[in-house]
């Protein structure tokens, strides 16, 4: 603590931070531009400037950086200074000479930092006569658009994209006032973190190109918080909407998980809830495909009740229904279904082998020999060991936390020598290329190789292996691996070693490769260090397991019977009914047994967004609402269970669709069903029942959190400037229609509310205070700048490992044995990938544009010994089922194994064997 | 067990780029990978590649800044970053001879625009261009350290100076 | 095609404007073995005339005792600084849990008007080996890199040959003359860009970087070269060691007498139009009467209107300012700086306006982009310079250039390249305020005058 004096008043801040980070945590305003809170401080911009006092009794004083000066006790600074403004005014109008002033027709217009601070410094008029110098913009890829001549020259965007996120493809070009900031060629940029830079960049240079394409400003912007659906971190963003589409995705900040990023998966992956195809009326498909022709052959649109009757007449006249629940649905939608067809005939939707996966997974979890990192912990870990994953693909924003962590050892340097960790460049080039320990095993190159201790690619086999052979090393109690080479067994007790001596070591693993072998060394690994650090309490350690999906955890938690069970039950007869929620089982299976099932079924019933192949398969297809049309609660990988709100009412703008949450439609279907009275279903109720019926998610009712608000007063879900909602309708009809009710979050659909950051909340749909326009607006809602939000950060844990159990060791033949090749089969694995690989997203425009051809990936002996070269077309059998794909020679993959990315071909399961053989001609 | 345990950086496989068709001279390879032990950290012999490269081609192509970094194992951007920086890394092909001309404040004071005059309309080429010919390109240059003896230029290695418009003719006749 | 002999008049050579005889071991430390001629001196000459005795000196005595006696000496910085080299040696953390750092050799001379460390390189390489291996004894460094500006390519020859003898002959590598120290030299060429000269710019320059200057604190002898303890000194200041440990720090001291405070001897210099330019090593705290009275005075037909004491980046002075005693403190007081000690003379047939444009375009193009400041300030003054030397200038420009001249000064920007632009702009303002005025044309402000000009400024 020290007490520092702003223009005559006392504070007691941190005196470990800078002055600049001080003052702003304490709410006063000074203008910045190149200091970013996760960033610290360059020195660059020169804007922060305040007067600095050596003492009370300095009358002269001089101008100080405030990011450059620790806040020291007993500091004495003014602020509101005449020299001080006026250089600042200066700063600001220098930056403002070549800034081409385009402010309309601007994508950062409206949310723009330069904007802001322009108005806060009080330049005004424009001083400067001479010529502009112009540069030409670069294409960057789908995601985001270029126009370097709103360049400011803060360096934030080279800062984040190579310093914090290890790009290498985003550079400074040039010298004195002809700088360049771009890709050294045009291209897409390749770093899964880019869309930060729309954040980032202080104005607009990069600017969201999907937001473009239907673009609105901000202010014109309907939010709610949510939580990004596109894979099981569940980071927190605010989707924006306007005329009944989503526009676009901004970072919602939250201290534990996600604090200022998103992955661009995330970011930009939400344009399947814009689909034209989407299904928006329920539809019904006759058996006999020629009684009602109103749309598609045999497919007629219905309105909800009769979808409603027809449903409950179809389910009563089969015999045993089957609920496919879905790892991409809220808990309260798998839950009614649950309701629907009974615990026992619930099917979490998750094929076998994931499923044992994540079974294994949640019991050492429960097991909490180890602590569950959030991931804003994750970065004060000081050794880190991968364990069969790729997190640049399987959790993107983790791998930005994983690199924070091995960068932490700058950190501990630079404190070590006395300077500041907030002296960004000086803590970078003191370290230089000095890296906390992380070690990855993982059959091929990862994105984190780069800063990586050492990275194996092995085969899943040896990777548990690996793993065993590491708790071994660490405790002699652990099964003995055997036949252990001397290599693996150097590699393993390097890591032991690095993890015990390690003040909080971490281990993360988890179900990518569909490996229980990999997750039981794991569970082996946190048992041995759980033991060895026995006496060091909380800090034994963190272990973290990766999922795939939104809400893989939540799923997991609340139980049923893997897909295939699903399947065989009606391929076998014991059932005739399917009801699917938010799933496309074609996805999951191999295309015959879901063909074959689907063959079987009587009646089969389809709630989804999306038009998938299961949908259009479908008896009866309810529309059901997105993310953006819904509220619901999803459990992320580290068990914290978070609820997301709904944005918008498809229906208001767009009275003919009959979209609705699954959760509701399900309770009607059943009451209906049940010749019920029909009770419109609360989301209160929806979640009440789903955590009553399951003690495991008891603590997701703490995930919503109201605001403190005086009675009667609502959030607003739209800025205050929001313009036109009482006339967007008037094409419908004149009169002004009420806003829609919205019986199920504390939010309104309008400007009409608190949208403050002075009453302390955890749910805040969009950013903003007076003056502040920009995504900087985060740090009023803040407790001190970079911090918690000050309402506490959302979501509720309720699972994650947590206590001290310490059960036995995996059995030593769960050790698999040593991977061998054969001859002419190889053992096939699907690796998760960024882009393409998860179901949804794959279906966003943008996204569509980034997704890689699929490829196969062989080792190059492997590719050589089929005369295979990159590119040659192979044939893929596996087990009677061909697949032809080009070839991808990738040299880091051991032999005997191939690979496939994920989202291509589903029924090639991982760790089977194929063949392959490359097309004659 | 594969042995990739540790940095891949050490594969000293010759680096060839498509692109422009540029290919990394092996020997520039060498040479590259030479420098780089002079220095605690790759980056650093970044420089000393691009004059290598320069040296062989007269200009940095873009192909270069690829090859360069995977030779040195660091980003393409952080070579092109640097390339882009320095006043005698030529990012654009330049002619046989580059002349340097000092414009700073001393030969400012004893003759540079009459000299920078006289060797543009000679060569029909002002600061940045080259002769059609591709005999020279002219580049103006920070003092030369010549103060003592200005107007001074620098033709390739050379320095010359003080420099009246008329010694231009027998001085240039010297490049050809 | 006829190749430019090697003696042509049109060459280039870095040359002393002090014969043999005017020059002696005990008034010229610097350049006493220089020839007339201005030969190399090689590694046997300059051992035979007391080569590396003041190294094998401070080789045997404790690194604080070298210190020390660089501090009793006053050696003050040469590379324009003025900071005590003693000092900056001390401030060098040295220690058991600390890594050996670096000693770097400034050797990127690209001061406007400065000529001096080229004549020491090319002619005289050893003197700043000894020097660099003084320095690196007393900071118990692991390794030394001189830093040199890419032009200079006999100077490069030089040294890279100069290197290579001292390697052979144990001067230099492992247990250096036998003494258990082991301490070896790269010479690092540059590829241009003044910034470079700029201490912790020429460090990121070393390091392969862009040369954006680095934030202090840290200094480099806390984290410098690759995050180890770093001394950078100029070649100048490097050359005067060897003579400080082979006579003592009370001899070097008394170089200067009665002149000044600071030790040793300079190396002066004049450019401009005056009848000899040239290079003089005098006492430190020498006049500018007398030094431009070794040049000869003005040309024919041209007198003195102002003159930069120390290079581009140093503030103008009047010709009653040519009486002060040229030593840091000194011409300190008098808003200037010595800088390199090298004059650059103006004549009142110059036009002012036109030279400080040249100079702050000058540093306009050599800014390194990392500070607005200096960015975008410097090229705006540029241009409304280039207003007023055309005639252009409009009311308001005067206060305007001011005002930058202000905002662009020491503490505002993040290094010194910025200051070192204000001071001829704020200097020149100062003293001939009419100049500027005579450019400011009165018409410009009327309403409906095309108020964006359209010439660009580069
Ligand atoms: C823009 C700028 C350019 C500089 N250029 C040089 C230079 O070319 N040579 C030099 O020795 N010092 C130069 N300096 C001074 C160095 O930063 C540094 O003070 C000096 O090398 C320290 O050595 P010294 O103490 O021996 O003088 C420059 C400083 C600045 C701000
Ligand atoms: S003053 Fe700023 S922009 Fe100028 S050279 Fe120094 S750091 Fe670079
Ligand atoms: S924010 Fe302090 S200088 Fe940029």
């Amino acid at each position: 603590m020290a007490t520092i004096h702003v223009d005559g008043n006392a504070y007691d801040v941190d005196g470990s931070n800078n002055l600049l980070h001080a003052c702003l945590s304490l709410g006063l305003d000074i203008p910045y531009f190149c200091w970013h809170p996760a960033m610290g401080s360059v020195g660059a911009c020169r804007q922060c400037a305040v007067k600095q006092y050596k003492d009370e009794n300095d009358t002269q004083g001089k101008i100080v950086m405030s990011c450059m000066t620790p806040a020291a006790d007993n500091s004495w600074i003014a602020i509101d200074d005449a020299d001080a403004r006026d250089f600042r005014a200066r700063v600001v109008e220098w930056l403002m000479t070549y800034h081409p002033h385009d402010c309309p027709v601007c994508a950062e217009g409206g949310h723009c930092h330069l904007q802001d601070m322009t108005v806060m410094t009080g330049h005004t008029q424009r001083r400067y006569r001479f010529t502009k110098r112009t540069h030409r913009n670069q294409y960057l890829g789908p995601f985001i658009a270029h126009e370097m001549n709103r360049c400011i020259n803060c360096y934030r965007c080279v800062r984040f994209y190579n310093d914090y996120a290890g790009g290498t493809d985003l550079g400074v070009f040039g010298m004195n006032n002809n700088l360049y900031f771009g890709r050294h060629e045009e291209g897409t940029l390749e770093s899964p973190f880019a869309g930060n830079l729309t954040e980032v960049c202080p104005t607009g240079v990069f600017t969201d190109k999907t937001h473009t394409r239907h673009y609105t400003r901000k202010w014109d912007l309907q939010y709610a918080p949510s939580v990004c659906h596109q894979c099981a971190v569940g980071c927190n963003t605010s989707p924006g909407e306007r005329y009944g589409s989503v526009r676009r995705i901004e970072n919602r900040y939250n201290g534990e998980l996600n604090g200022y990023f998103l992955c661009d998966r995330g970011r930009f992956g939400y344009d399947y809830v814009n689909r034209d195809d989407r299904p928006r009326q329920p539809e019904w498909r006759s058996e006999t495909q020629s009684e009602w022709h109103d749309t598609d052959a045999g497919v007629t649109l219905l309105d909800v009740d009769p979808a409603l009757d027809r449903g409950a007449d179809l389910l009563r006249s089969t015999r045993r229904i089957i609920g496919i629940g879905s790892p991409r649905a809220s808990l309260e939608s798998n839950h009614q279904l649950m309701a629907l067809v009974g615990k026992d005939n619930f099917s979490t939707g998750i094929a076998a082998a994931e499923q044992a996966c994540l079974e294994r997974m949640a019991e050492i979890d429960a097991d909490g020999v180890l602590t569950t990192p959030t991931p804003r912990e994750i970065e004060s870990h000081d050794a880190v060991l991968v364990l069969g994953e790729d997190l640049m693909h399987s959790a993107a924003r983790l791998a930005l936390s994983v690199r924070q962590a091995a960068l932490g050892r700058r950190d501990a340097l630079a404190e070590e020598r006395d300077i500041p960790v907030w002296n960004a460049e000086a803590v970078k080039t003191l370290a230089q290329d000095s890296y906390h320990p992380l070690y990855i095993a993982y059959p091929t190159a990862t994105g984190l190789d780069d800063i990586s201790a050492s990275h194996l690619r092995l085969a899943p086999d040896d990777i548990a292996r690996l793993g065993f052979a590491i708790a071994h090393e660490l405790d002699t109690d652990a099964p003995a691996v055997p036949e252990l080479d001397a290599t693996t067994r150097t590699h393993a007790s390097a890591v032991a070693d690095t993890l015990l001596a390690a003040e909080r070591p971490l281990v993360i693993s988890g179900g990518s490769l569909a490996s229980t072998a990999i997750l039981d060394a794991t569970a082996s690994i946190a048992r041995a260090l759980g033991r060895k650090r026995a006496n060091r309490r909380e800090k034994r350690g963190g272990l973290l397991l990766i999922r795939r999906e939104a809400n893989s955890t939540g799923l997991g938690l609340m139980g049923g019977q893997p897909l295939e069970w699903a399947l065989d039950a009606v391929t076998h007869g014991h059932a005739d009914a399917l009801v699917v929620l938010e799933n496309d089982l074609f996805d999951r299976l191999p295309e015959a047994a879901v063909e074959k099932a689907l063959d079987a079924t009587r009646a089969l019933i389809v709630l989804d967004h999306q038009r998938t192949r299961t949908w259009q398969r479908a008896t009866l297809g309810l529309p059901a609402a997105s993310f953006a049309e819904t509220d619901g609660t999803l459990v992320n990988l580290e068990g914290r269970a978070q609820r997301f709100y709904q944005v918008y009412d498809p229906r208001y703008l767009h009275p003919e669709c009959r979209i609705h949450p699954s959760w509701r439609w399900l309770d009607t279907l059943r009451t209906s069903l049940e010749r019920q009275p029909q009770d419109a279903l609360t989301f209160e109720q929806a979640m009440d029942d789903c955590a009553r019926a399951h003690p495991a998610l008891g603590g997701m009712l703490s995930a919503a959190d109201t605001a403190d608000l005086p009675a009667g007063i609502e959030l607003a879900r739209m800025p205050h400037r929001y313009s036109g909602r009482t006339s967007m309708r008037a094409n419908i009809a004149v009169s002004e229609l009420r806003v829609p009710e919205d019986p199920d979050t504390p939010f309104i659909f309008s400007m009409e509310g608190y949208s403050g950051f002075d009453r302390p909340r955890q749910n805040v749909p969009f950013a903003w205070a007076p003056g502040w326009n920009s995504p900087q607006a985060w740090n009023k809602f803040t407790d001190v700048v970079g911090g918690h939000l000050q309402g506490g950060d959302p979501g509720a844990r309720v699972a994650g490992a947590s206590g001290p159990a310490l059960g036995d060791y995996p059995a030593a033949d769960a050790i698999p044995a040593t991977f061998t090749p054969r001859n002419d089969h190889w053992q096939l694995w699907v690796l998760p990938r960024l882009f393409g690989g998860e179901a949804t997203s794959a279906r966003a425009e943008a996204v569509v544009e980034r997704i890689e051809a699929p490829a196969l990936g062989l080792g190059e002996h492997d590719a050589q010994a089929l005369q295979a070269t990159d590119g040659t077309t192979l044939t893929l059998d596996a087990g009677g089922l061909q697949r032809r794909l080009a070839l991808r020679v990738d040299t880091s993959l051991p032999g005997g194994i191939v690979t496939l990315p994920a989202g291509v071909f589903p029924e090639a399961a991982s760790g089977r064997w194929v063949q392959l053989r490359k097309e004659e001609g | 067990m594969t042995d990739s345990f540790y940095d891949a950086a050490n594969a000293a496989s010759p680096i060839a780029t498509d692109g422009d068709g540029f290919t990394l001279h092996t020997d520039d390879h060498r040479a590259m990978r030479e420098v780089r032990e002079h220095y605690e950290q790759p980056q650093a012999a970044c420089i000393e590649a691009l004059k290598i490269v320069q040296k062989r081609h007269g200009w940095v192509p873009d192909g270069a800044i690829a090859a360069i970094a995977e030779t040195l194992g660091v980003g393409p951007a952080s070579v092109e970053g640097v390339a882009t920086f320095y006043s005698l890394i030529f990012r654009q092909p330049v002619g046989r001879h580059v002349i340097l001309l000092c414009d700073s404040s001393s030969c400012f004071l004893t003759g540079f625009d009459a000299l920078s005059d006289a060797l543009s309309q000679r060569l029909g080429i002002g600061f940045g261009e080259t002769t059609a010919d591709n005999r020279f390109t002219l580049l103006p240059a920070c003092c030369l350290g010549a103060c003592d003896r200005g107007p001074a230029m620098m033709i390739g290695d050379d320095t010359f100076g003080p420099i009246a418009p008329d010694d231009l003719d027998e001085l240039l006749e010297a490049y050809p | 095609m006829t190749a430019i002999p090697a003696n042509s008049r049109l060459r280039y050579k870095s040359q002393l404007r002090q014969s043999d005889d005017e020059r002696h071991e005990n008034t010229h430390p610097l350049t006493w073995r220089l020839h007339d001629d201005g030969a190399r001196i090689g590694l046997d000459e300059y051992q035979q005339k007391n080569g590396y005795v003041g190294a094998q000196n401070a080789l045997n005595m404790d690194p604080a005792d070298v210190i020390d006696a660089m501090k009793t000496a006053n050696v003050r910085g040469r590379g324009g600084g003025g900071f005590s080299a003693g000092v900056k040696w001390s401030l060098t953390q040295v220690g058991d849990n600390l890594p050996r750092g670096y000693v770097v050799c400034n050797a990127d001379e690209m001061e406007p008007g400065t000529f001096k460390d080229r004549l020491l390189m090319e002619q005289q390489p050893h003197l700043l080996i000894e020097g660099m291996i003084i320095a690196g004894h007393a900071n118990r460094s692991k390794y030394g890199y001189i830093f040199l500006r890419g032009e200079y390519v006999d100077a490069a020859r030089s040294l890279a040959l100069a290197i290579e003898e001292a390697r052979e002959a144990g001067l230099l590598g492992g247990s250096v003359a036998g003494s258990g120290f082991d301490f070896d030299i790269a010479l690092h060429t540059g590829a241009g860009r003044y910034i470079c000269g700029e201490e912790t710019a020429l460090i990121n320059s070393l390091e392969g970087k862009r040369a954006n200057p680095r934030a202090k604190p840290p200094f480099p002898g806390q984290s410098g070269a690759w995050g180890k303890p770093t001394v950078v000194n100029n070649v100048e200041t490097l050359c005067n060691a060897p003579a400080v440990m082979q006579h003592g720090a009370d001899w070097y001291q008394g170089l200067s007498g009665s002149l000044s405070n600071d030790g040793g001897t300079k190396l002066y210099g004049v450019s401009g139009l005056v009848q000899r330019p040239g290079l003089w090593e005098l006492p430190i705290g020498t006049t500018g009467w007398d030094i431009l009275e070794r040049a000869g005075g003005m040309r024919e037909g041209h007198t003195l209107k102002t003159w930069l004491p120390g290079g581009g980046s140093t503030g103008f002075l009047l010709p009653e300012h040519l009486e002060l005693a040229l030593d840091f403190d000194t011409v300190g007081q008098y808003g200037s700086r010595l800088g390199t000690g090298l004059l650059t003379v103006v004549s009142h047939r110059q036009s002012l306006i036109a030279l400080l444009r040249n100079l702050e375009q000058f540093f306009a193009r050599e800014s390194c982009g990392w500070c607005t400041p200096c960015r975008d300030g410097l090229p705006w003054a540029t241009k409304l310079l280039q207003a007023i030397e055309h005639g252009e200038g409009r009311p308001g420009d005067i206060e305007l250039l001011q005002e930058h001249a202000k905002n662009i000064g020491p503490g505002l920007t993040f290094c010194a390249h910025a200051p070192g632009a204000a001071m001829p702009l704020e200097s020149a303002i100062r003293h001939f305020r009419a100049d500027f005025e005579a450019g400011i044309a009165a018409s410009h402000n009327v309403v409906g005058n095309n108020t964006v000009g359209n010439k660009e400024v580069s």
